[in-house]
């Protein structure tokens, strides 16, 4: 036997073959980088120079910096008001998308044409709809005689704040409601049959079938929703770079501003790192909060 | 699939709802979102064609446009680097998307069916690299690319949108080769083929509509990209075209609101083309990504 041959026949050694590709891009771009990232926030590098070891002083700093802590309010707030309307309007949608209805195929395929533009792209068009001289929201509003002057929806901190939160509900909402939509479609009619001739109203059917069989995709759908929506980027980036007064600066947009455009790479990793709990407590809650629950498979809850 | 055959039962109880009802409860609320969630792309084409005048004026109905114009189009097109920006995004995003998923078929298949000693570890840290976002990751990655020498050029985003997309691929075909039947590849192998014959000859031709999803899922991911090309691209001629419409088109006080609006419909234009031919797959690949 070659050592080919035998290479072909050992699990062990061919599997190691057919995981090296990944394994090396995966390690040398994100492993890597990882750890780097860690260690660059513990440091005061710069663009250009390595930068010494300085312990927590990059948090410490962060901690007492208002802007920072302005940061962690606005992702915090952006992302349970963005998570919670995106929930709630995406099952509304999946739930009408679910009824029997003409067009599904169509309308299950426009409705995500929000998700799959590019995101830089959709928000341009979200920047111009809440241009403050030819907003056409002000024009129509102004029209029906709801207003006199014109909205100013990205110059006052609270506008702008709800203003990017709903772009963001316009580019979530698909990806809940079509996800959600799947999870639907695999409850079998026959619990909707058998509870209505148990006399069940629609509420009670929606809250004793619908929701407890649609619990483990909603933990999944959501802790994916909130990941993104933490760590989102791009929309902000795009439609107001922070402002007014970094009343809309989420954590990445700041670390992107600290790091990138103002040279201390230490101090943006430090912000990006300290997102990481976030994140981890999030996906820890999904996972032993929604995920498990023992209902679920037939025992009692603890 | 159990979807598919709930699907055809779906029927249930509707035939209780009466067409009224119907049309206050479901037609009415699907119209609506139907509205606002296409109601931004009406706004960008409306706006690409219509002239500066009618564009800054306060007259009229600017819901449409009275006349036409192209020029916006023909600015971006020959007066920016536009052309460019497409071709660079065309090619970053096929590269990446082929590599991606060549390198994700062989981790896939090692992971779900070769079962190597700590597969099942492997397979949950997949799992959990695809957890990672790009934004805590781009600040170090900005020092790899710089210290590999591939800053400013098209192989660092070639190179390292795979992160994400590696992940997504292998975490949705481990998916599709669970659903091979063991058995044919227990046959292929007492006929005497070997692994490489029995991935290329019996999984990869059964996993084809897997393909499919991973790939056209990944190529929109990675047209989509933003953080990774607005940090590792400074020139405008290695731009993708989001970055490039983001920061060359937008110069100053006065916006170039048409050519703006021109550009975001052009960009969006080719994936929801190619999507429109694979709705399916995509919205596989989109709901097998989420499921465990």
């Amino acid at each position: 036997m070659t050592l080919i041959q035998r290479m072909q026949n050992s699990r062990n050694a061919l599997g190691f073959m057919f995981m090296l590709p990944a394994a090396l891009l995966l390690l040398v771009f994100l492993t890597y980088p990882l750890g780097l990232g860690t260690y660059l926030g513990f440091t005061d590098a710069k663009v250009g120079r390595p930068g010494q070891w300085i312990g927590l002083e990059n948090y410490e700093y962060l901690w007492g910096d208002a802007v920072t802590r302005l940061a962690l309010f606005n992702t915090l707030f952006y992302t349970f008001v963005a998570s919670v309307f995106k929930f709630l309007l995406g099952l509304w949608l999946a739930i009408l998308l679910n009824k029997n209805i003409r067009f599904k195929t169509f309308f299950r395929a426009v409705i995500l044409l929000p998700y799959i533009v590019p995101t830089a792209l959709s928000a341009i068009a979200f920047w111009w709809i809440y241009d403050s001289q030819f907003s056409i929201i002000s024009w129509a509003l102004v029209k029906m005689g709801l207003i006199d002057t014109y909205i100013d929806f990205l110059g006052s901190e609270w506008n702008a704040r709800i203003a990017v939160i709903i772009a963001n509900v316009w580019r979530g909402v698909p990806f809940v409601a079509i996800t959600l939509l799947a999870g639907l479609q695999t409850i079998s009619p026959s619990y909707y049959e058998a509870s209505a001739i148990d006399g069940a109203t629609p509420w009670q059917q929606f809250r004793h079938v619908t929701m407890p069989l649609l619990t483990p995709i909603i933990a999944v759908v959501m802790t994916f929703s909130v990941l993104f929506t933490f760590t989102d980027f791009q929309l902000i980036y795009v439609i107001t770079r922070g402002g007014p007064l970094n009343a809309t600066h989420l954590m990445a947009t700041l670390s992107f501003q600290r790091a990138i455009s103002g040279g201390a790479l230490g101090e943006g990793a430090a912000i990006a790192i300290a997102m990481v709990p976030f994140l981890l407590a999030c996906v820890m809650f999904s996972f032993f909060g929604l995920q498990r629950r023992a209902w679920q498979q037939g025992g009692t809850d603890k | 699939m159990s979807s598919n055959t709930a699907q055809s039962d779906t029927v249930g109880m509707s035939f209780l709802d009466s067409t009224r009802r119907k049309a206050v409860l479901v037609y009415l609320p699907l119209f609506a979102f139907l509205v606002v969630l296409l109601f931004p792309f009406y706004w960008m084409a409306i706006t690409s064609v219509k002239p500066d005048a009618e564009l800054l004026s306060r007259e009229g109905n600017p819901f449409w446009v009275i006349q036409p114009t192209l020029s916006h189009f023909y600015k971006l097109l020959f007066e920016t680097s536009y052309p460019q920006w497409l071709w660079n995004t065309v090619l970053v995003s096929v590269v990446s998307t082929f590599v991606s998923l060549a390198v994700s078929v062989f981790a896939a298949y090692a992971i779900e069916r070769l079962r190597f000693k700590g597969s099942k570890q492997v397979g949950l840290s997949i799992f959990l690299a695809y957890m990672v976002p790009p934004s805590i990751l781009f600040i170090p990655l900005a020092n790899v690319v710089f210290n590999l020498g591939l800053f400013d050029s098209r192989w660092a985003l070639i190179l390292t949108y795979p992160t994400f997309l590696i992940p997504f691929c292998t975490w949705l075909l481990m998916g599709y080769f669970r659903s091979i039947p063991a058995e044919l590849e227990e046959c292929a192998l007492i006929d005497g083929a070997n692994r490489w014959q029995i991935l290329v000859k019996i999984v990869l031709p059964l996993a084809v509509p897997g393909l499919i999803s991973a790939g056209i899922f990944a190529f929109t991911l990675s047209w989509n990209e933003f953080i990774y090309a607005l940090t590792f691209i400074s020139s405008s001629e290695m731009k993708t075209l989001p970055v490039g419409v983001v920061t060359e088109l937008v110069q100053g006080d006065v916006y170039q609101w048409g050519p703006l609006m021109a550009g975001a419909l052009l960009g969006s234009l080719p994936v929801a083309f190619i999507y429109s031919f694979f709705v399916e797959y995509y919205v596989s690949g989109m709901t097998g990504s989420v499921k465990e």
